[in-house]
């Protein structure tokens, strides 16, 4: 085979796996959403939404699992949205360049590849045990956002370093100083960054399982949490627990569950897109 | 015998006016590179003064002294006297924000807040603790009139600063800092990023500012410093080499070096 054909050969074959490449995952998420939205979605009524746990497919709600959701869904922005913004304030506005803070920059790296059920234990031990929180909402929050600080913290740096320094040359220049140029001028200038990143990373923390598993929220809980210390389940335990049943009846519930989870996911996901397009418009440098 | 007639005349009406700025010995060091040596420069009240020199010469670094600007650079070093109005600006106790609230500075490129025009020109007072709307309007229209902004501006006060064209941008930068009311304007090339009618504005501008202002002007525009300078500092490899009435400078440079480079024959 001369040269010639054999290029194009390879042109031609890396294209189609390219475009074989592509397609696949869509259309495994296509044939995975279709077939649960035909499981499940006839399951979605008021009374599947409103109703509390059962042993009986055909009473059993998710009221306790969803709004458990949205509780550690509040629950962890508001614990771990300023921590994980400080840090990164701290990163990239105050730290020295030097050795300790390089060694702190890898080792929140390397936080970010921790698997999730490793926080889980981590979670247990301090949250639960040692700060005596119990299997609350509170532990269960704390320990998701522990799990989403290094990706809030990425998040937030690169928002920051995408502020140009001019901005922050002016500001000095003003006279003001280095908090109130963070805070009238590099913050609002990184909003729209940051909150995609901490969006992204809550709509992470909804989907976890396996480390509020290991803090020990319950799959039963017969009651909607009205306080923080309450004990909880959130969708994906609930979820997790239906499909393990052998009833095939619950496997219904478990689909109309996912689509439930789903649409909250791809909801946070929608308004993280929907903020990285006006951001991108409005800051235009 | 004309020139030195004039430039004793000019003298005389110099003398009359406070020393606003003085470098005594100032020399800076980035780590080993020394890029200041030995300065001593009076600046008076009220007058504009013109730094030129190649790329690289020194006369960013010595104009960013006066406010302090240089001491972000992490390696940056100072040695000698920096005053103004016979106050060391680098000692000890001086307040550096409210060091700048009095030397204002302009930069190279328009740099205007990504918020409203309006908050753009309140901003140094919002940080000095005015909040209160009435007052705030009073300085923001004060400013605008002051950089001959107001007309253009005055019905979008609320549209976002860079909206605006670069010439208005450039001069929203300077009602900002006029907002605040220093006594020293630092212009580090404000007109090289504008066209030749943004320019003309702002050089007009600054030609009206004087009268209020103490003005030092980095330029790489030789025709810019001949047309709005009293004064003419020009600096070569750290050095200053000449520092004269920018008539004198133009006209008649003593030294070769000043005459070379402002006739363009290097840099």
């Amino acid at each position: 085979m001369n040269r010639e054909i054999r290029n194009k050969v390879f042109d031609i074959g890396f294209r189609i796996f390219g475009i074989f490449s592509t397609f696949l995952g869509v259309i495994l998420i296509a044939i995975f959403i279709s077939s649960i939205v035909q499981a499940g979605f006839s399951k979605i009524d008021w009374n599947f939404l409103t109703g509390l746990p059962s042993r009986f497919a055909d009473h059993a709600g998710i009221l306790t699992a969803w709004t458990g959701s949205l509780w550690i869904l509040a629950l962890s922005a508001i614990i771990g949205i300023p921590v994980g913004v400080g840090a990164a304030i701290f990163f990239e506005e105050y730290a020295p360049k030097n050795s300790l803070t390089r060694i702190l920059e890898i080792n929140l790296t390397n936080l970010a590849g921790v698997p999730s059920v490793i926080y889980g234990i981590l979670g247990l031990e301090l949250f639960v045990r040692s700060f005596k929180m119990g299997s609350s909402l509170l532990a269960g929050a704390c320990t998701l956002s522990l799990l989403i600080l290094p990706i809030v913290i990425v998040a937030t740096r690169e928002a920051l370093r995408a502020v140009p320094q001019s901005i922050r040359q002016a500001s000095f220049s003003m006279g003001a100083t280095k908090w109130q140029t963070i805070w009238h001028q590099i913050l609002p200038a990184s909003a729209g960054g940051i909150a995609t990143g901490v969006i992204l990373a809550l709509s992470r923390a909804v989907g976890e399982a396996a480390p509020v598993i290991v803090i020990g929220a319950l799959a039963y809980v017969p009651f909607v949490a009205e306080s923080p210390l309450d004990d909880f389940t959130v969708l994906p335990i609930q979820i997790f627990n239906w499909v393990t049943r052998p009833d095939p009846e619950f496997i219904v519930n478990a689909s109309a569950g996912i689509i439930v989870l789903l649409s909250i996911t791809f909801l946070l996901n929608g308004i993280a897109v929907y903020l990285r397009y006006r951001w991108q418009k409005k800051m235009k440098w | 015998m004309s020139q030195n007639e004039s430039s004793i005349s000019f003298d005389f009406t110099d003398r009359a006016k406070k020393v606003k700025l003085e470098a005594i010995g100032a020399h800076v060091y980035y780590d080993d590179n020394h890029v200041l040596k030995d300065i001593n420069m009076i600046v008076r009240e009220n007058t504009i003064t013109a730094l030129i020199g190649p790329s690289g010469c020194g006369k960013s670094t010595f104009l960013r002294l006066f406010n302090r600007m240089n001491d972000y650079i992490d390696s940056f070093q100072l040695s000698g006297q920096v005053l103004i109005d016979s106050q060391d600006i680098y000692e000890r106790n001086v307040n550096v924000e409210n060091l700048r609230k009095n030397v204002g500075m302009v930069f190279q490129k328009p740099n205007p807040f990504p918020k409203s025009i309006f908050e753009n020109v309140a901003f140094g007072m919002r940080i000095r603790g005015i909040s209160k709307k009435t007052e705030l309007e009073g300085i923001v229209e004060d400013a605008l009139k002051n950089a001959v902004l107001w007309d253009e501006v005055k019905d979008r006060l609320q549209k976002p600063a860079l909206s605006l064209s670069g010439g208005q941008q450039q001069r929203l930068c300077i009602a900002r800092v006029l907002a605040v009311k220093p006594t020293v304007l630092l212009m580090d090339e404000p007109a090289s990023a504008l066209d030749p009618i943004a320019t003309a504005k702002i050089e007009e501008l600054i030609n009206v500012l004087k009268e209020q202002y103490t003005i030092l002007i980095v330029t790489h525009n030789m025709q810019q410093a001949s047309r709005i300078s009293d004064k003419t500092a020009f600096f070569y490899q750290g050095q200053l080499i000449e520092y004269e009435a920018t008539r004198d400078i133009f006209i008649n440079p003593r030294k070769d070096l000043t005459e070379r480079y402002i006739t363009g024959r290097f840099g």
